[in-house]
């Protein structure tokens, strides 16, 4: 007995499908609530609003209002303790249409089932992670990212699991599970095994970052194809960005991915049937957790569905890079202990004489004041450039960000006129120790919350701030120096990313799409709370211009 | 001195009120680093609402604060972020005077000893400190306790750690000064409200009987008489307060609150010490054991240091101070402020430190990780105790490094002053000296 054994509910669901495929304006609630409540659910809604800081590109305009739908299949016999959510985004147009058919096709079919311990979440959000943000604030009673959003009629229990669904087309030949969540969060892998092992036994081409995994490990090419999907990984989770609907749950640890079924024109094709059946087999088995999903790991990184790399072997890596940081910082100290030429007074440690730490002071006040004007400037001043330039808001924002960022460039040549006269070798080897340092601290605390970003800070800036120093060839170091900084960084990812996902873009679709990513990065901050934004532009910009201010002593 | 003192009060206080107005505040009154079950803002509230409904606050055990505190708070919660700022300030011209006075001390101590300079050998001259090298260390001292972040987050916190640190200081003034009777009663007022001050009375003792020439040998009739007359002022004023505070709330309950809580440690909550993670995996029948060997070894180390400092007794209080932060059963930012705020009195002491960069670089590393740990371990659920419990190990660790650093290095220094810098052996060749 599997779903649609029917013949009256498949050809139900049939119906569903192709009435969904006519082109909807904005979401219809109505017939949403109608079609629920005729499945016996319970079905409630919510409406949202929310005024974005700069208009995004997608949507060009300054609020975003929406209705979340929502019913509750309650469990026939269990007390209303626990739930599962299965959620489908609605967009405008036919995006979704085909996700949102097959939630109600399955609602439906669960409803006759009597074996569900605990009650079942059939959500319909609209504009996708911020509809998503609104009902998880309205579910928790919490309120972060200062949204507008009526509460919540009706509940379900503490959430324990949660998937999303996105199917564009009738058509699947293979499913996705996308795991990257907000800040680089990601479920626990059973989450993901769970997936796989229901593929494997329902017949399903699986995938993971859109590539499918080759058997042929030894070979260079096996090898490299495998090393590339975990690199495509990396990238996903140093963005910080949520790929999918489901990186909102992390934070309330409900574990959650997201099921993208892809068209891509094989010979095989798989039904939505099918995509059923695999998603009532997940969905059983989650009933019948009897704690949260916690015994697997919750930091991995995967180069196929069958293969990850624990912690435990990729934390080394990082391990060894902050060492090369600890060890200057030493050389560095015993340098500064033993010239032979001082009085007591001259000792630097940390708790040193007034000037020693009054000459390091001054650099790291500016270049602290430099990362929180790069912070605040684009999204306080972006209506002053609207009106004095002729580019969008999103333009605005973006390009004063770039501009602040290359403005504090020209800061050390000022600097030193401030400073009076402490340009001696001590100055900067102490500053050069206190900038060490703290790199390597902030790097340690962003490689624990989020590896991904961690590590690829890590392995640009660990070297030049372990060479840099007055006396190195200076027009060379500069542009290393600038070469390896966060924003080309940034650049240089955009494009090896779309190398990876084998879209290779021109220069200028390239350039386009880094300043959409900013855009997206400021967007996403004061959407969602993702914290890359604020981490460059406060902690890594600042660190980085200690070091630039260094190999311009005098 | 006036003016930069009074420049660094202005500047502490700026940062303190600019927190207080910033959305900061109620953050970071919420870290428990930063706010123990006992020194915690909220829980005063608690017990100010308890006490205006008429019920006695310390029902429900939510306050664990003594009588004085709330009755003081009753007349001040208004003017509560003010209090705390006055209490720092407090501290710091206390702490500033404490050691101006012990410098000049020093200074008359040496300049006597060097009449009599056949008594140092000649390479210690070096050793010995001119007034010169000391004119700014009260300001030092000020400035390490204020600008301390340790000390502005507790301030913001509005913990009541501020207070205790107010108290402290003014005993430590008091006792350099030389006043014995000022002294005993700020110290009870200390012990009063939390009972680890109770060893400062060894190296208050010490002090005052080293000020008035008494030897501190007890076969001596005058030491113990001096033990008597100065413990009799302490017993009797920690009497009169504990009366006192029977009298303000007409109940002995807060007798097992306030002492009963700190000294056998119900509350779990994790926070910086030692305690909480041992006592949240025992079994029960071990529970008393490991309790007593606990809070016995907070006042275990008053004997030894005592016996081996009895000529130095400010440094005695010092590494007290030390080891109550360390050791404490609910320590939290606030405590460790305090004795750090010290260290510059010790600068000389830099030349004999062996450890001071890592000690440093780890406490950094330490103060940094533990939000980042708490986030991952409550909030994003993927680490647990373990991580948050290591980190605070290895905090106590480079704590309990850096002040045995301090002794070896004073040790040393004083090892030299009486053997010579430059030690030589037998047959004329350089000695290394080793700490067995």
């Amino acid at each position: 007995m599997g779903l649609l054994s029917d013949p009256n509910r498949r050809r139900a669901l049939i119906s569903l499908l192709t009435r969904l495929n006519a082109p909807i304006c904005g979401m219809p609630v109505d017939w949403l609530v109608k079609t629920m409540q005729a499945r016996g659910l319970e079905v409630f809604t919510q409406r949202f609003s929310r005024t974005l800081p700069f208009p995004d590109e997608n949507n060009e305009r300054y609020i975003v209002e929406g209705t979340n739908v929502y019913g509750i299949l309650r469990a026939p016999r269990a007390p209303r303790t626990e739930a599962l959510v299965l959620s489908a985004p609605c967009s405008p147009g036919d995006d979704n249409n085909q996700a949102v058919g097959l939630l109600l096709g399955l609602a439906h079919y669960f409803r006759n089932q009597v074996f569900w311990a605990k009650d079942i979440i059939f959500l319909v959000n609209e504009h996708d992670l911020i509809g998503m943000q609104a009902w998880l604030e309205g579910y928790h009673h919490t309120n972060t990212t200062g949204m507008d959003w009526s509460p919540l009629q009706g509940r379900g229990g503490s959430i324990q699991a949660a998937l999303s669904l996105e199917l564009s087309s009738d058509v699947v030949t293979s499913l996705d599970i996308v795991l990257e969540g907000l800040n680089g969060q990601l479920p626990n892998l059973d989450l993901a095994n769970l997936f796989y092992a229901f593929c494997q036994k329902i017949g399903v081409l699986c995938t993971i970052q859109g590539r499918i995994q080759r058997n042929d490990w030894d070979s260079v090419s096996g090898y490299s194809h495998a090393v590339q999907t975990m690199m495509l990984m990396v990238m996903k989770q140093a963005s910080g960005r949520s790929w999918g609907d489901h990186g909102l749950f992390l934070r309330y640890h409900i574990e959650a991915a997201t099921i993208k079924g892809i068209n891509s024109f094989r010979q095989y094709k798989t039904d939505a049937t099918t995509v059923g059946r695999l998603l009532e087999g997940m969905y059983r088995k989650l009933n019948n957790l009897l704690e949260r999903l916690h015994q697997s790991y919750f930091f991995y990184l995967m180069p196929s569905l069958s293969h990850f790399v624990s912690i435990g072997y990729y934390m080394p890596a990082f391990g060894l890079l902050a060492v090369i940081l600890l060890l200057r910082a030493l050389d560095l100290w015993v340098q500064l202990a033993t010239p032979p030429s001082r009085n007591e007074d001259g000792v630097a440690d940390i708790e040193q004489s007034s000037t020693g730490v009054l000459s390091v002071l001054t650099p790291l006040v500016i270049s602290h004041l430099t990362g929180a004007a790069l912070y605040m400037l684009p999204v306080r001043f972006q209506e002053m450039a609207v009106e004095h330039f002729q580019v969008s808001e999103t333009e605005a924002v973006v390009l004063t960000a770039i501009a602040v960022y290359t403005g504090g460039l020209a800061l050390p040549h000022n600097t030193h006129r401030l400073i009076s006269g402490e340009g001696t070798e001590q100055g900067w080897r102490v500053l050069k120790l206190v900038a060490v340092l703290y790199l390597a601290v902030l790097l340690g605390c962003t490689a624990l919350i989020n590896f991904s970003l961690g590590f690829i800070l890590a392995l640009t800036l660990v070297p030049v701030a372990s060479f840099v120093t007055p006396h190195v060839p200076k027009l060379l170091s500069a542009v290393v120096l600038v070469i390896l900084s966060p924003a080309f960084t940034l650049l240089f990812s955009v494009f090896i990313f779309q190398e990876l996902q084998e879209m290779p873009v021109s220069f200028q679709d390239g350039w386009m799409l880094y300043l959409s990513v900013i855009s997206q990065g400021i967007l996403d901050h004061y959407l969602y709370g993702s914290l890359v934004y604020p981490l460059i532009a406060l902690m890594v910009y600042p660190c980085w211009l200690l070091f630039w201010n260094i190999l311009f002593w005098k | 001195m006036a003016a930069p003192l009074t420049l660094l009060l202005v500047v502490a206080v700026t940062i303190r009120a600019a927190l207080y107005r910033s959305s900061l505040a109620e953050v970071i009154a919420e870290r428990v680093e930063v706010v123990s079950p006992i020194t915690a803002w909220k829980r005063v509230i608690e017990g100010l609402a308890l006490l205006d409904l008429g019920v006695s606050p310390y029902s429900g055990d939510v306050f664990h604060e003594t009588p004085l505190v709330i009755y003081l708070f009753h007349f001040l919660v208004d003017y509560a972020e003010i209090t705390f700022m006055l209490a720092d300030v407090i501290s710091a011209i206390a702490l500033y005077l404490a050691v101006k006075e012990y410098n000049k001390q020093v200074v008359r101590k040496k300049q006597k000893f060097a009449l009599e300079a056949d008594r140092y050998p000649q390479d210690c001259l070096e050793l010995i400190r001119s007034p010169k090298e000391m004119l700014y260390i009260p300001l030092k001292v000020a400035m390490f306790y204020l600008l301390n972040p340790f000390t502005i987050l507790s301030c913001v916190a509005k913990s009541t750690c501020g207070l205790n640190n107010a108290v402290i200081s003014l005993f430590i003034l008091t006792t350099i000064k030389g006043n014995a009777l000022l002294s005993a009663v700020f110290l009870c007022l200390a012990t009063y409200q939390s009972i680890y001050p109770l060893t400062l009375c060894a190296p208050a003792m010490l002090y005052l009987m080293q000020r008035q020439y008494i030897p501190v040998n007890y076969r001596r009739a005058s030491f113990w008489w001096f033990v008597v007359q100065y413990l009799f002022m302490y017993l009797g004023s920690l009497f009169v307060l504990i009366c006192l505070s029977f009298f303000l709330l007409g109940s002995w309950d807060y007798l097992p609150s306030v002492y009963g809580f700190i000294l056998s440690v119900p509350d779990l909550t994790p926070n910086i010490g030692l305690f909480w993670y041992f006592f949240a995996e025992m079994f029960e029948h071990f529970r008393l054991f490991f309790l007593c060997v606990f809070q016995i070894n907070v006042f275990f180390y008053t004997v030894p240091l005592s016996i081996k400092l009895k000529d130095h007794p400010v440094f005695l209080m010092f590494m007290q101070l030390a080891v109550i932060s360390i050791f404490k059963s609910y320590p939290t930012v606030g405590d460790i402020a305090l004795y750090m705020a010290l260290l510059p009195v010790w600068s000389h002491l830099h030349r004999f430190l062996r450890n001071i960069f890592l000690v440093s670089c780890v406490l950094l590393a330490c103060s940094v990780l533990f939000p980042v740990l708490w986030h991952l371990w409550i909030y994003a659920g993927s680490a647990n105790s373990n991580f948050y419990y290591a980190i605070t190990l290895l905090f106590n660790v480079a704590q309990i490094l850096l002040v045995s650093d301090y002794f070896y290095a004073f040790l040393r220094r004083e090892h030299h002053l009486i053997h010579g810098l430059y030690l030589k052996k037998k047959d004329g060749s350089e000695a290394t000296l080793v700490l067995k």
